[in-house]
């Protein structure tokens, strides 16, 4: 049995416009940083075994073998029926950034880009597997980086999901818990950007889910919309 | 053979160790400054003289959090079903005899000394039975922790555990082929020469080709990709001016020294 991997997974680099022209391939998010998504977890944020909402960002990484382009097919495991797809706005970083300032953090970035954090759905946030995050294909990317200059405000974008064409989700960047701007200054005191990073700012809560044979397009206002195809695992 | 990446007089060079594999085994008797090197185009030059890389081109860093049985008695974890995994990025690797910084105020900060697996060839769905092809050689790893900064939420966070400089690897990319058995090798930690740690990957919960038939499973593994699997029990908090070594039979001995936030402007 061999699961497909898009073609362009490997070699993904989607050449942009403003230096440094070509992302990186790493791909860093933050989770729990839409205000629905500490919402839907109400109370049980402050119980075990979590004891406190989070305090630092928290953050996780699509790996290599996760990136795919749009339109590119996402396989859904056998261990599930169906899978999240959560729609963020994913900063490009520019120039080398460490321990930047937040009133001077987007000039760090290069551009923007629509980041999907497929996910298989799990509802313990302790120490979830990797497996939940880290498959091949998981994080569908673009459809392009558009230029910083282009986008008048990066904390007053609306998101949408759709399915089939249904509308399954709207949400803002307004409602992220660290903006845009803090969130980078917080997350480069301790680990450096480099060029071509991307750093996806959260999605919203709840996540819609796709099942086998369904599609999932992801718009942001003025950064296109990313088609995002599921497919069973293969038999 | 064991080679290493060095930076040296503008450039970024392959070197082997002069004496050969046999200088790296034992338990940090050598003085490593004594250690010389031969760049790939003839020259040679000392380990001090140049600047350590990690020792090949890394790809994703894949690390196994409580993988020796030891070790998760001693932070008082129950026995696990599936390997404990998490992911690092590029930016927190850090080569030998590098500076790792400990920022102001923490009060737990440690080493963590472990036997570092690099694939060679792509990896999608491997058995067990030929996981060991996959591996194109092993390298040191120490896998720094802050856990001061431990959250309850996808533990453990990036804040403790992907910081700038806290992933070293090295000294030397040791190729498969010349370590007869990857399960039988001793790792030890000294801070300031005084043996602190030290285990066996013997002991590995989840022995390697477990888990690569594990990840495999459901991530494909291409070459660069590494695997650090884990370290055992003896660990200790880590100060400024401190330095840590790590051995680990027949892979050598990667040294790395603990700084305060004022070398790095802070």
């Amino acid at each position: 049995m061999v699961e497909h991997v898009p073609a362009t997974a490997g070699c993904l680099s989607m050449p942009f416009d403003v230096y440094p022209y070509r992302l990186s391939g790493t791909v860093y998010g933050a989770l729990l940083n839409h205000r629905s998504v500490l919402a839907a977890l109400g109370e049980s944020a402050n119980q075990l075994p979590y004891k406190a909402p989070p305090i630092a960002p928290i953050l996780y990484i699509k790996p290599r073998n996760t990136l795919s382009l749009s339109g590119d097919p996402v396989r859904i495991p056998l261990e599930t029926p169906e899978l999240e797809v959560g729609a963020c706005l994913g900063l490009v970083i520019g120039r080398t950034a460490c321990k930047v300032s937040e009133s001077q953090a987007l000039d760090f970035v290069a551009g923007y880009l629509i980041v999907a954090d497929v996910s298989v759905p799990h509802s313990n946030l302790h120490r979830p597997s990797v497996r939940f995050k880290a498959r091949d294909g998981f994080c569908p990317l673009g459809p392009a980086v558009t230029a910083r200059a282009a986008v008048a405000n990066c904390d007053a974008l609306m998101l949408r999901i759709h399915v089939d064409g249904v509308l399954a989700q709207t949400a803002s960047t307004a409602d992220l818990i660290r903006p845009a701007a803090r969130l980078l200054a917080d997350v480069t005191d301790f680990m450096t950007l480099a060029p071509g990073d991307v750093l996806a700012l959260g999605s919203a809560a709840p996540a819609p889910r796709v099942r086998p044979n369904q599609t999932a397009t992801i718009g942001i206002d003025g950064l296109g919309s990313l088609r995002i195809p599921f497919l069973g695992a293969v038999p | 053979m064991m080679r290493a990446r060095v930076a040296y007089s503008g450039a970024i060079h392959e070197a082997v160790p002069i004496a050969g594999a046999d200088r790296a085994q034992g338990a940090g008797a050598e003085d490593p400054d004594r250690e010389r090197l031969r760049l790939a185009d003839g020259r040679m030059v000392a380990a001090e003289d140049v600047v350590w890389l990690p020792p090949f081109e890394v790809g994703t860093v894949i690390a196994l959090g409580l993988n020796y049985a030891d070790h998760a008695k001693e932070l008082a974890f129950n026995a696990q079903q599936e390997p404990l995994v998490f992911l690092k990025g590029p930016g927190t690797l850090l080569g030998h005899r590098g500076m790792t910084r400990r920022p102001a105020g923490v009060n737990f900060m440690h080493y963590e000394c472990e036997l570092a697996v690099v694939i060679g060839a792509e990896a999608r769905q491997v058995a067990r039975a030929h996981a060991m092809d996959h591996v194109a050689g092993y390298c040191i790893a120490n896998d720094y922790a802050i856990r001061d900064y431990l959250e309850n939420w996808y533990r453990p966070n990036l804040r403790v555990k992907n910081r700038d400089g806290g992933t070293v690897l090295g000294p030397w990319f040791v190729d498969s082929a010349d370590v007869a058995d990857p399960a039988q090798l001793g790792l030890r930690t000294y801070v300031n020469g005084q043996l602190k740690q030290q285990g066996n990957t013997r002991d590995l919960i989840f022995d390697i080709p477990y888990l690569i038939e594990y990840l495999s499973a459901f991530m494909t593994l291409s070459p660069g990709d590494v695997i650090l699997t884990g370290t055992p029990e003896g660990v200790v908090n880590v100060m400024e001016g401190d330095v840590v070594a790590c051995e680990i039979d027949g892979l050598g001995r990667l040294v790395n020294t603990i700084v305060a936030d004022v070398v790095f402007g802070r």
